[in-house]
């Protein structure tokens, strides 16, 4: 399984960096979003993978080898929000620099041939 | 303990107060600029109040060890977040908002009405700055970058224009990229650890086994990326010059202040936790950020000397003094930290200071090349701002160019200012902490200090000639004086930092002595109890 979700972050980050390194804004934009579902999935797995556990502890006397990390949890939570918002944000900014400029390039205009 | 000391509750004020008045003005109609500006300004001087009650709290021995600690919801440190005001953060807090007060002056005369919620995002801004300045816990951090990010986004893009718009996607994406790399370093640090309490990860990364401790290091060196991504080290920093030429004027001055937080972060965090006592991960990256911000020091002298225009050489002015702080970073050293922190003092207000003056320095050319905000018809926003017309003070073209060349003494590093005062300590410092032989990179640093005060005299005399003496007919231009007062106290300030130059080393004296007992700090936040409910309550609870 580790091995499986490793390759898959590294897998989808990697895509996500080639798209970010491309000129079109729509390109940037699928790749920073590619990029973000990889860091949301490797903060997960920094809980350790577990299969069938909770994350919660019912009673104070408790095995904490029985269950799950919640705070990676919590975390990927507030990375997922805090990732869209910014996304958002950042497509209001392209839809306002290709209705400014006539270009989706991401400096602003076509490159000089 | 059953209530907490009220003075405690000052630590969140920064935090809180910015938020609820942002979040009051956003029903606030466009139009009702006046009261926007009443609460920004008021929001503004409360927070300079208690940013300065917490620089007395923190330096009179209220606090045990000088720092106060504010468990956020009563939980105990290493579970829920701690916010830590010690001398550094409170000194930090003093300076945001001594810089935010200025700039909130300077923009009520022209600056906030050119597009839609200037002040909410102003507020937000200072927000995300000072909960920076204040947290002791690493995803806690994240988040108030995130904050002071969005906000910084929304600003740059204030007075919405072609040349913002293209500035502000790459500055955007530049740090959306840094956000995600920031992640991945928190989760690493994580995984290796199991905390994200600075201070805790401070008493923790001694005891880490071979591998861990491994991890660690990876962890650190990608949050040290997105951290020097913000403070513009090379080869991180190239963003910064075009968003800095293309932001407004109050915008920029607030960006000189955010390119320090980053090497903030880097201060807090690594002093925290590789400094003295930190087992075989002592020392570890040290000397890279020494380097590092070498390369940032010649880039930046380097660039300073290329650009024509103001703006464009202020981003580089704030790269060599971002270089120099990496590098001062990097020595570790007491001596030498106290100095480097003083550089920061100085190079901070008066870069902030120079940000304002070159917009209304450009006002002595014609004004064709004002550029026009499209905002206004998007948003149809009714009164357009008239240009700056009516009274005026007397003698502009002197209080320019005497601003003018008290900003470039400061930058420049030349005496009598406290640029100078800055860099001789530094020098002293840094040639007194290697008692026998001083390494190549000392002097190294030194020469390197030394010339990019050479190409920064250059560019900035070259730049001043240019406006002030050749620019043909002169016609002086109308300045008001709500704007020429800001420009004018921050000029004021950086003379009686030089003034008091002796207070100001005191102070930073103590507070570098208790950076570097990261022992103390530790566990000052960690042995921090929760208030604790009245036995009665308690009962009733269960």
């Amino acid at each position: 399984m580790e091995l499986v979700l490793a390759i898959s972050v590294g897998v989808v980050f990697g895509a996500g960096v080639w798209l970010i390194l491309r000129p079109r804004t729509f390109q940037l934009i699928t790749g920073l979003l590619l990029m973000s579902y990889a860091v949301n999935l490797f903060i997960f797995a920094m809980g350790r993978l577990w299969v069938d556990k909770p994350p919660i502890t019912p009673t104070p006397a408790i095995d904490p080898a029985q269950f799950a990390d919640p705070l990676p949890q919590g975390l990927v939570l507030t990375a997922i929000v805090i990732g869209f918002a910014t996304t958002a944000l950042y497509l209001v900014i392209m839809i306002g620099a290709r209705g400014l400029s006539g270009s989706d390039h991401v400096d602003g205009e076509e490159p000089r041939e | 303990m059953t209530s907490l000391p009220w003075l405690n509750h000052l630590i969140i004020v920064p935090v809180l107060l910015p938020l609820v008045v942002g979040a009051l003005m956003i029903p606030i109609n466009q139009a009702r600029h006046g009261l926007k500006f009443a609460l920004g300004l008021s929001s503004g001087v409360l927070l300079w109040a208690v940013a300065v009650a917490l620089l007395v709290l923190a330096d009179s021995g209220h606090w045990p060890g000088g720092i106060g600690v504010y468990l956020a919801a009563n939980w105990a440190a290493p579970f829920g977040i701690a916010l830590v005001a010690d001398r550094l953060s409170a000194l930090m807090l003093v300076l945001a908002a001594t810089i935010a007060l200025a700039v909130l002056v300077f923009s009520a005369r022209r600056w906030d009405r050119v597009g839609v919620g200037f002040h909410p995002l102003f507020q937000f801004l200072l927000m995300g700055l000072n909960g920076a300045f204040l947290t002791n816990d690493l995803f806690n951090l994240f988040v108030f970058f995130e904050v002071m990010l969005a906000a910084s986004y929304g600003l740059v893009l204030h007075g919405y224009n072609l040349r913002r718009i293209q500035a502000g996607m790459q500055y955007i994406a530049v740090n959306l990229v840094a956000s995600l790399l920031f992640l991945i370093g928190v989760s690493l640090i994580y995984a290796a650890s199991g905390t994200l309490n600075i201070a805790d990860l401070g008493a923790r990364v001694a005891l880490l086994g071979a591998q861990d401790a491994w991890l660690l290091q990876i962890g650190a060196t990608v949050l040290a990326l997105a951290f020097l991504t913000k403070g513009a080290m090379w080869p991180l920093g190239f963003w910064l010059p075009t968003t800095y030429a293309s932001a407004s004027a109050p915008v920029g001055a607030m960006l000189v202040l955010m390119t320090k937080v980053g090497v903030y972060a880097v201060l807090r965090v690594w002093l925290a936790v590789f400094g003295e006592g930190a087992g075989a991960a002592e020392g570890f990256g040290f000397t890279a950020l020494t380097l590092g911000g070498m390369a940032t020091l010649l880039f930046g002298a380097i660039g300073m000397l290329a650009s024509q225009d103001g703006g464009r050489m202020a981003g580089y002015g704030a790269i060599v003094s971002s270089g120099t702080l990496l590098a001062v970073v990097g020595q570790a050293g007491g001596a030498v930290l106290a100095s480097g922190l003083y550089y920061l003092l100085g190079s901070t207000l008066a870069m902030a200071a120079f940000m304002l003056l070159i917009e209304l320095t450009e006002r002595i050319r014609p004004p064709g090349a004002a550029l026009i905000a499209i905002t206004m018809e998007a948003f149809a926003i009714e009164d357009k701002p008239e240009d700056p017309v009516g009274v005026g003070i007397p003698g502009t073209l002197a209080f320019l160019g005497l601003s003018f060349a008290a900003c470039a003494l400061v930058i420049a590093g030349m005496p009598p200012l406290s640029g100078f005062v800055a860099k001789f300590s530094l020098f002293h410092a840094l040639l007194a902490a290697a008692p026998e032989a001083v390494p190549a990179t000392t002097w190294m640093l030194i020469g390197l200090m030394i010339l990019a005060g050479l190409a920064a005299i250059i560019a900035l005399m070259r730049l001043g000639v240019r406006t002030f003496w050749a620019a043909g007919a002169v016609t002086p231009p109308r300045l008001q004086f709500s704007e020429a007062a800001p420009v004018g106290a921050l000029v004021l300030l950086c003379v009686l930092l030089t003034v008091q130059a002796g207070t100001v080393f005191d102070y930073l004296g103590r507070t570098t002595a208790g950076l570097l007992r990261s022992g103390d700090y530790a566990a000052r936040v960690l042995g921090e109890p929760p208030v604790l409910r009245a036995p009665g309550a308690e009962e009733g609870a269960r």
